[in-house]
């Protein structure tokens, strides 16, 4: 074969998996693959992208409407109602995780495939990132501006979003997974991961805040940034331990 | 040593034999929860000294306590029969976990309800964002999330299962949230709830505490014995033991 000669595939040599068909194949292949596919259906429903944005707009907007228009009020509590609204959106957009790969089918295949269903999942919740936690992150700068969030908040808010939207997508997989095989799961689901996502807030929330303030966020980044690594090394074991039992009830 | 451990730890596994061992256990383990309770119970009401700043309402401690203890261990308790059920796949392990549930929620309620009693003459309001009492409410709601997940699924194997999973990525939450929110409590927390410091209890305030501690957990044995009896009775129904126990009592 030609790729032996390739230099770069050298270090995938001793996890090749070799097929009976002799279709030579490796995790860093699955995850790949994992990733391509996904990415190709969001982007042939793109309604999925949009739908977690319109709803952290629209639920942004119920605060001033609710509670009070007045600037330094709205000042005062933007950085929590931009974390909650993103929070909230992030977890009602967990159910495209896993539900469309139940019902055609598809889950069953990676779950009896011979790759970790581990990287599988991490390559799922990746996709569910890129097409939620990044937009919201990019799109509640703006929303900022319309809560009148002080200037020395804006960099923060993005960074703090930047590292915690991960953290959400991975533990709401667990939640996703344990799921994705019951009839009603919608509020079952939030029942269980927003115990869990209450760390994230009040570091996400914490960080802009004292940004707000002057004083350090380091401390802050850090620990989330701690968060995000621990999520990313327990959350797709977690996850794919649940998928499993899914499949099997 | 270990080989009698081992040999004890899988017929632990045995629902007939878990069966039997704990109709055995339970009469001493009531025995010892109420004579400890009595106890404790009377000589914290009546007899251990006065607070000399919170006065008698300062008592509730002997059940607030108790209860908030246990709602932890009860927690780590579930988790450890959820880990050995899914990895051993026993039976019993799977049902002791599911039993833990509803009463690690009911002494996470107490511990609440009694703080909530608690703070109303102290602190002058029901409910206080104060740390201990938010990660209490998240311990409530991590239960409600655990519980919930149980009734969920139809096959029994499978709710224990994932309840187990649920339950294990609980505990290494519960640290992170414990640490979380007293640091957001002590970012946010008015001054004026603060409660001041109290000096370290002399014995005859804390030593009726001891002992409800340990009745409280004599109790919650005693308790944990019985509903995963009725969940093995439930189970094992159509099994030769239970029919044969079921026609013994006519």
């Amino acid at each position: 074969m030609a790729n032996d000669a390739n230099p770069q595939l050298a270090h995938e040599k001793q996890r090749v998996v070799r097929r009976e068909d002799g279709v030579r194949t490796s995790s860093w292949r699955a995850f790949t693959g994992t990733l391509k596919r996904d990415l190709l259906l969001v982007f042939r429903r793109r309604s999925d992208i949009v739908n977690p944005l319109l709803f952290f707009t629209i639920a942004v907007t119920l605060f001033p409407l609710g509670i009070s228009p007045e600037s330094d009020f709205l000042a005062q509590i933007a950085a929590g109602v931009l974390w909650v609204a993103a929070l909230l959106a992030t977890l009602l957009s967990l159910d495209s995780l896993f539900q469309q790969d139940m019902a055609d089918g598809s889950l069953e295949q990676l779950v009896i495939s011979p790759h970790p269903l581990a990287v599988m999942v991490l390559s799922k919740v990746l996709v569910h990132w890129l097409v939620t936690g990044l937009p919201l992150t990019l799109l509640a700068p703006l929303l900022g501006v319309m809560m009148f969030l002080p200037d020395d908040g804006f960099g923060i808010l993005f960074l703090s979003l930047l590292l915690g939207t991960p953290t959400l997508s991975l533990v709401g997989a667990i939640g996703a997974a344990l799921t994705v095989g019951l009839r009603r799961t919608g509020v079952l689901m939030t029942l269980l991961i927003l115990p869990l996502y209450i760390p994230v807030l009040i570091f996400g929330t914490g960080s802009v805040i004292a940004a707000v303030n002057g004083m350090a966020v380091a401390g802050h980044l850090a620990i989330m940034g701690a968060m995000f690594m621990t999520a990313l090394v327990l959350a797709p074991l977690a996850a794919g331990a649940a998928l499993r039992i899914s499949l099997n009830g | 040593m270990w080989k009698t451990f081992v040999a004890w730890f899988h017929r632990m596994g045995s629902p007939k034999w878990f069966y039997e061992i704990t109709g055995r256990w339970i009469p001493w383990f009531a025995a010892a929860a109420v004579l400890l309770i009595t106890v404790g119970t009377t000589w914290g009401l009546a007899f251990a000294p006065a607070d000399y700043q919170q006065g008698n309402s300062f008592r509730i401690i002997y059940i607030h306590v108790p209860a908030a203890i246990l709602a932890q261990s009860i927690f780590f308790a579930m988790a450890i029969a959820g880990g050995i059920g899914l990895i051993w796949k026993m039976k019993v392990a799977d049902m002791v976990a599911k039993s833990c549930a509803p009463i690690g929620a009911t002494m996470t309620f107490i511990a609440l309800f009694t703080g909530a009693v608690w703070g109303k003459p102290t602190w002058g309001a029901w409910w206080v964002w104060d740390a201990r009492l938010t990660s209490m409410l998240i311990l409530l709601f991590l239960y409600f999330g655990v519980i919930a997940l149980q009734s969920a699924f139809d096959s029994k194997q499978s709710a224990a299962r994932a309840s187990a999973i649920l339950s294990l990525v609980g505990v290494v939450n519960i640290p992170i949230i414990k640490y979380s929110v007293d640091w957001w409590n002590t970012l946010h927390q008015p001054a004026t709830f603060k409660l001041t410091e109290k000096p370290a209890m002399p014995p005859e305030m804390w030593m009726p505490l001891l002992v409800m501690v340990i009745g409280f957990y004599c109790f919650f044995a005693v308790v944990l014995m019985m509903r995963t009896r009725n969940e093995i009775l439930e189970r094992e129904k159509r099994t030769q033991w239970v029919q044969g126990l079921l026609s013994e009592k006519g």
